[in-house]
């Protein structure tokens, strides 16, 4: 079998950024890793002195063989685990993680077709980890990103985004608040815009769209009305409705 | 260092290992969600022997409903305790069904698909189920229907079902060849392959 075996390793925190208000790259040194594909996840646990355990799921930012892995957080308003991982780990400290996870949401450098991300709010990381392999296999796919956020200051990973615009381009939209001169007024993603900045079916592209429930439902609707095949977008939801 | 309290304890004796308890109802699906119409919808099971069984929306609603209060797992690790369904058991559609195989692969509208042990969704512990909360089951939950067989993790519990095909061996479906356990039994944690 391809992949490797799941199982549960220790993680040891070695550098911590700030990405947003809200959200924070981390990134754990992780003996014995057996690394993991673009898109892959992992289920992080947290143990109390009591014994009492809290896992929850994360998306990889990070690709390959490498033992370092990188997540990329966002505080949950009412999140029993994250505002812990965005505020008060520290650099040194441990945590488990069980994986890599997952074998559909994932973009391997062999696919022949076009690509087409899409990406809503903190749904952008295991997208960001598919433009990572897509540099690092130096691969010449066509891949592109459609980045929706509420305002400027939620984007994850900008300037890394920006510095790959020449391989793997971004078209950035605002549903709430647009940056200074920006010529379209912000609001929500229509028909119009998906059929402008993604990839049209005649290109037969892979669709990837990752973000939260309300937002996936509506753009994988969307490009199902523009004549993409259903079984040509997979799709990753957080949160309920 | 930075010690982690937590907030909330897994006391609960329904919780099994590795879970926590949530409120909403997040939605995992691999795609889009099917759009459905109850006119065109069409459920069947499939024997070795060619026989089909089939039923449409009308015939199911037709056949004697039952409501179940039950407690649902997902292998991403949150459950959700005590929701309430309607829906046909699959002892009543199996009623009929003349079949010497053990194991049954369920087939969705959207290519999805997963298999069951035959013995693990009868005898009262699976069901076709339509509503949700005495509501109609909204297409993001799997409707029209989907089946429902809360003993096992979530993706188990096929969303916008349209068929049972018998098989004469626990081959894999789509989660299960793409990382997950063959059988998924949430109390042994049979979360991963």
């Amino acid at each position: 079998m391809r992949r490797p075996p799941v199982g549960w390793f220790t993680g040891s925190l070695v550098r911590a950024t700030s990405l947003t208000d809200s959200a924070r790259s981390l990134t754990f040194s992780v003996p014995g890793w057996p690394g993991n594909l673009a898109g892959q996840h992992v289920d992080l646990r947290l143990t109390a002195s009591d014994g009492y355990q809290a896992t929850r799921s994360y998306s990889i930012a990070s690709v390959g063989p490498d033992t370092d892995v990188e997540l990329a957080v966002e505080r949950l308003p009412d999140g029993e685990v994250s505002p812990f991982l965005v505020d008060d780990l520290e650099v040194g400290d441990s945590v488990e993680l069980r994986g890599p996870l997952g074998g559909w949401f994932v973009w391997r450098p062999e696919h022949p077709e076009p690509v087409q991300l899409i990406a809503g709010g903190s749904g952008v990381v295991p997208l960001l980890a598919m433009t990572r392999a897509h540099t690092d296999a130096r691969s010449t796919v066509p891949m592109q990103l459609l980045y929706s956020l509420r305002t400027p200051e939620d984007a994850l990973y900008r300037d890394e985004l920006q510095q790959r615009s020449s391989t793997t381009p971004t078209t950035w939209h605002y549903t709430r608040t647009v940056p200074p001169g920006w010529t379209r007024a912000a609001g929500r993603l229509t028909p119009d815009d998906l059929r402008s900045a993604t990839l049209p079916p005649e290109r037969g592209p892979l669709t990837f769209v990752c973000g939260p429930t309300g937002f996936v439902e509506t753009v994988a609707r969307g490009l199902i009305d523009l004549g993409h095949q259903p079984d040509s977008i997979r799709t990753e939801r957080f949160g309920g409705i | 260092m930075a010690i982690f309290g937590g907030r909330r304890r897994n006391d609960n004796p329904n919780l099994p290992p590795g879970q926590h308890l949530t409120e909403s109802f997040p939605v995992l699906s691999a795609g889009p969600t099917p759009s459905i119409s109850a006119d065109d919808w069409e459920f069947s099971i499939r024997t070795e022997g060619g026989d089909i069984h089939r039923w449409s929306w009308q015939e199911l609603l037709a056949l004697p409903a039952e409501d179940v209060t039950v407690d649902i797992h997902c292998v991403t690790s949150w459950s959700k305790l005590g929701t309430g369904w309607r829906g046909v058991s699959l002892d009543t559609l199996f009623a009929d069904v003349d079949t010497g195989l053990d194991y049954v692969m369920a087939h969705s509208y959207g290519g999805y698909t997963t298999n069951l042990p035959l013995e693990e969704v009868l005898e009262g512990r699976a069901w076709i189920a339509y509503e949700y909360d005495g509501e109609p089951l909204d297409p993001e939950h799997g409707g029209p229907a989907r089946l429902l067989v809360p003993h096992l993790y979530f993706w188990k519990s096929a969303k916008w079902v349209r068929g049972l095909v018998m098989q004469d061996d626990d081959y894999p479906g789509f989660w299960e060849e793409n990382g997950y356990h063959l059988h998924g039994d949430p109390w042994r944690e049979e979360r991963y392959a």
